[in-house]
């Protein structure tokens, strides 16, 4: 068999990839699709839809909070909704949200023509938004969790919770575990097998880096928050003692597994972000990143580092002072990887060009927030003054600077940016920069003053406060605010609406920006890159004017691999070119596969094994239907030197 | 000048914070005080870091540079010096604050002078049980809502919880201690000067957790003793009268009374529940319109709160309220 290899490839072989990869068309493509550019949209389109839902509940808790003593809300309705806005934006819209970016951009970043295990994608989307509708299902029952997202034992045992809330809330997080842990494996394999040949490890956007730090992070973290739910639904409907006094069990145990999981999870929400920024703010200031390996380091050395803090959220526990002293020092050290990633955006920045267009904005406003965010991190790292800081609205301010500020600002940047290539059309300018500037304003007005109101000694988790306390003016002014943020969220969506179909056609590289995706056609075909390309730089795109080193990328002349759905395998670190990997098809079984799920967990819900079994047969069946060996694998073909 | 200005508002402000009931950059007992100049420190230093950060931001934005096209190039000497100037000072800053954070946690931990006073403070949804110890088993007690003790002495407190985790916090006087089931935790407070201080649950504890609150009053020692003394008086049993039958009737399930048959300990003691300062843990100040507006409507005033509706009679909830108002 001959390898071809092309220079520019004449449109009837591209008529052919195209056949080869282009999804099936109508209802059963829709749902049988692998491609990850539609999975990918389809992450960034739900995760927004959890960001709006989120948002609207925390509007109806800032009404109630506007002023002391308001009955909008019932106390236990309040308690719902601060719960499910935790639940929402923190697992149903930040991670998701990052996945978005990730699965769509991957593989056009790494020059591959889908992510390692299409299928596997798939499943990891259905599962999360089959948990989604799970959790959300809770709401028409007027029985939505109600114990906050950290969730305490033993205020959410039976004893003191009698309702399903909890129940959801475990079984409902355990289920879209799931969907983390595969995505996240297959994050993993992506990067280490499926790149272009060249792009080796030292040639790695930062977006890979910080995606891939946070992919390991959860395959590590998100167990422990699975068992700790698992025995807490045990505890709760089969009368178990892991958390109960009285049986022997210990309430702190759900922290430490709570926080274990926790810490590094708030890490695994940031690093993708911070990686958005680290590769799009440099086109702005058209020049390379500053410090490109330092920034990779930090954000793995971050992530390490993130494992060991945990117990900064127990200060007030009654551990003993020498345990919480070394996790206070580890709390500090932390800000280290961070301070080396300010200063290389502000390097970036002052020794650059900046163009003051949206996707700018919002990524140097990020640094301010994410500075506000970093230090109020600072203080509460420090033991002592975190007994008074801990659960005030201090706390609820750190919070919102860090997952705002360091999540959705570079994540609306990071939609301004790459819309055009998702679409095929720019988002309107003038639009976006009042969006900028209304939520930027919006989101300082809403969450800056809690910092002065917690050094009041606000308490968080309240849904009135006593006129006392002398914080109602500063409250109706957060009101304010947390409306002016909403109301720029609504011209984002204003924008993305009208420019999907009205914006001006893009072009592949609107930007002018150096890396792989802008190679490509906007919207890429579905085969991504009709050649793959050979990498020699980190900056494919701007080799000729920067003129780092003589090597040139082949962005346009490669190997064309048209005899099926097929993409380049590379070694792990070097990147050469090993073998020739058999993609699947448009398959039904990922979505059957969540289905099975979702019985299996609707019936430990009803705690009825025959719903359960039913579910777990189903489940079975259809894995082995995926699991079956197929015949391409004998047509493997050897390593290629392209 | 206009930055000096901004900085002097910022800092009237933040004074101001630290005189709200709970605001605690100004603490009013030692501990409180050494976290207090913490707080300042470290407020400080972050107040700096974001003006220095966001200054550097904005000029790097905004400065003016060489009219050319093209790209910049890669990391040089100068770019890099970024990183390292910006990570020195960096460490510094983070290593002085840790330092200076182990610090005070070795003041704070220090017990080398004796508590005079032990109490145990018991979280329970959601109020307050609070128990005077003493060496003597007559002369203990137990209160609730309202933690009195002597000012300018160090108090000690073991704090329990009953059901779920709570958090007890008194910030004018020291930082937060989680009142977890199955252990006991403990803190030591100390008041300057007589005075009244604020107290909040600080740890999310089910439906009522934002109205579970306390006060701290701190007497001169000498008024302690007396009013520790006054503590241990009986009430006086008459068990004809009306008002005290209905008591027994109705209340006595869950409260009890010294000096009485009523010795129920789901909910508060209410010996010489006439002198507390709140009704409902901090929630209405104690006087008979507001206690008669309880006993009428616990779960108006408190929904979900563990005082059930008692359907009294209009003149039942008369006759108690004017008994437990007269309880000094």
């Amino acid at each position: 068999m001959a390898i071809e290899i092309a220079q520019d490839l004449p449109a009837s072989e591209r008529r052919k990839l195209l056949d080869i990869w282009e999804t099936a068309p109508g209802i059963y493509g829709w749902l049988a699709t692998v491609d990850h550019k539609k999975i990918g949209v389809r992450y960034l389109c739900t995760a927004f839809f959890f960001l709006v839902i989120g948002g609207v509940e925390a509007l109806l808790m800032r009404i109630q909070l506007a002023q002391p003593g308001l009955k909008l809300l019932s106390p236990e309705a309040y308690n719902q909704l601060f719960s499910m806005h935790g639940v929402t934006m923190i697992f149903l819209y930040a991670l998701p949200m990052l996945s978005g970016f990730s699965n769509y951009l991957w593989p056009l970043l790494l020059g591959s023509r889908d992510m390692a295990f299409p299928r596997l994608n798939a499943l990891s989307y259905w599962v999360y938004l089959f948990a989604g509708i799970f959790l959300y299902i809770s709401f028409p029952l007027g029985q939505a969790p109600n114990g906050g997202w950290f969730n305490y034992v033993p205020n959410t045992e039976l004893q003191y919770d009698p309702g399903i809330n909890i129940d959801i809330y475990s079984l409902g997080l355990i289920f879209l575990g799931i969907s983390t842990v595969v995505g996240s494996a297959n994050f993993v394999v992506t990067v280490l097998r499926c790149r272009a040949p060249g792009m080796s490890v030292n040639r790695l956007p930062i977006l890979v880096w910080g995606t891939l730090t946070a992919s390991v992070a959860n395959l590590l973290a998100v167990p422990a928050v699975s068992l700790a739910c698992f025995l807490l639904w045990m505890d709760r409907r089969y009368f178990t003692h892991f958390y109960v006094i009285s049986g022997g069990g210990q309430p702190l145990l759900w922290q430490h597994l709570f926080w274990v999981f926790g810490h590094p999870w708030v890490y695994a929400l940031v690093l993708p972000g911070m990686g958005i920024v680290s590769d799009a703010l440099p086109v702005f200031c058209r020049r390379p990143l500053v410090g490109y390996t330092l920034v990779a380091i930090s954000t793995v050395s971050t992530m390490i580092l993130g494992f060991g803090v945990w117990v900064h959220h127990m200060f007030a526990t009654g551990l003993p002072v020498v345990a919480l002293s070394f996790f206070s020092a580890a709390s500090f050290v932390i800000a280290i990887p961070s301070a080396i990633a300010v200063f290389a955006w502000i390097a970036t920045i002052w020794t650059g060009r900046p163009q003051f267009k949206t996707p700018f904005l919002f990524f140097a406003g990020f640094i301010l927030l994410f500075v506000i965010g970093g230090v109020s991190g600072f203080m509460t790292a420090s033991v002592a003054l975190d007994w008074q800081l801990t659960d005030t609205y201090f706390i609820v301010a750190h919070l919102h600077y860090v997952l705002l500020g360091i999540n959705v600002f570079p994540v609306v940047g990071g939609i301004h940016f790459w819309f055009p290539k998702i679409t095929g059309r720019m988002m309107d300018e003038r639009l976006g920069k009042w969006t900028f500037w209304t939520m930027f304003i919006g989101f300082n007005l809403a969450f800056f003053p809690m910092h002065l109101i917690g050094l009041m000694g606000m308490p968080r988790r309240v849904y009135t406060y006593s006129a006392e306390l002398g914080v109602g003016g500063y409250n109706l002014l957060i009101s304010a605010g947390a409306f002016l943020l909403a109301a720029g969220i609504l011209l984002l969506l204003v924008n993305i609406v009208r420019s999907r179909t009205l914006g001006a056609v893009a072009g592949p590289n609107p930007w002018d920006a150096p890396t792989l995706e802008w190679s490509v056609s906007s919207p890429p075909p579905p085969y991504n890159f009709a050649v793959i390309p050979v990498i020699a730089s980190r900056h494919p795109l701007w080799e000729d004017r920067l003129d780092e080193t003589t090597d040139r990328s082949t962005v346009h002349g490669g190997l064309v691999l048209d005899e099926g759905k097929e993409t380049v395998g590379v070694t792990v670190l070097d990147a050469e070119p090993d073998v020739i990997l058999k993609m699947p098809g448009d398959t039904l079984v990922p979505l059957l596969t969540a289905l099975g799920m979702m019985v299996i967990f609707c019936g430990m819900l009803l705690i009825n094994f025959w719903v359960v079994g039913a579910g777990a047969v189903w489940t079975a069946m259809v894995l082995l239907v995926w699991l079956a060996p197929r015949d391409h694998a004998a047509k493997e073909r050897p390593a290629v030197h392209g | 000048m206009k930055r000096s200005a901004a900085g002097l508002f910022s800092l009237l402000m933040l004074s101001n914070c630290a005189r709200a009931p709970l605001g605690y950059l100004e603490g009013e007992g030692p501990a409180a005080r050494s976290i207090a100049s913490l707080g300042w420190g470290l407020l400080g230093i972050s107040v700096a870091v974001c003006l220095i950060t966001g200054a550097l931001l904005v000029f790097s934005i905004f400065r003016r540079r060489a009219q050319t096209d093209g790209l910049g190039r890669g990391d040089d000497r100068s770019s890099l010096r970024w990183i390292g100037v910006g990570l020195s000072v960096t460490t510094v800053l983070l290593l002085a604050s840790a330092v200076w954070t182990l610090w005070t946690v070795r003041g704070l931990s220090d017990t080398s002078r004796a508590a005079e006073v032990n109490i145990d403070v018991t979280g329970q949804q959601w109020w307050w049980e609070v128990r005077y110890r003493s060496d003597t088993p007559s002369r203990e007690f137990s209160t609730a809502n309202d933690l009195v003790i002597p000012a300018g002495v160090p108090v000690q407190l073991n704090l329990r919880s009953r059901d779920v985790v709570h958090s007890f916090w008194v910030p004018k006087l020291a930082g937060k201690m989680d009142m977890i089931p199955g252990q006991t935790n403990r803190i030591r407070i100390e008041a300057d000067r007589p005075g009244i201080y604020r107290g909040q649950c600080s740890e999310f504890c089910g439906v009522q957790h934002a109205q579970m609150a306390f006060f701290v009053i701190a007497l001169a020692p000498a008024d302690f003793q007396t009013w520790w003394n006054h503590q241990l008086e009986p009430a006086r049993n008459d068990p004809k009268a009306i008002p005290q039958q209905t008591f027994i009737e109705r209340c006595s399930g869950c409260h009890a009374i010294r000096g009485l048959p009523a010795g129920g300990i789901l909910g508060p003691n209410l010996s010489h529940f006439g002198s507390r300062r709140t009704i409902a843990a901090g929630i209405l100040p104690n006087d008979s319109g507001n206690l008669a507006h309880w006993l009428n409507d616990s779960q108006g005033v408190k929904p979900g709160s563990k005082m059930p509706e008692l359907h009294l009679a209009a003149n039942q909830v008369d006759a108690l309220t004017a008994y437990l108002e007269g309880l000094k």
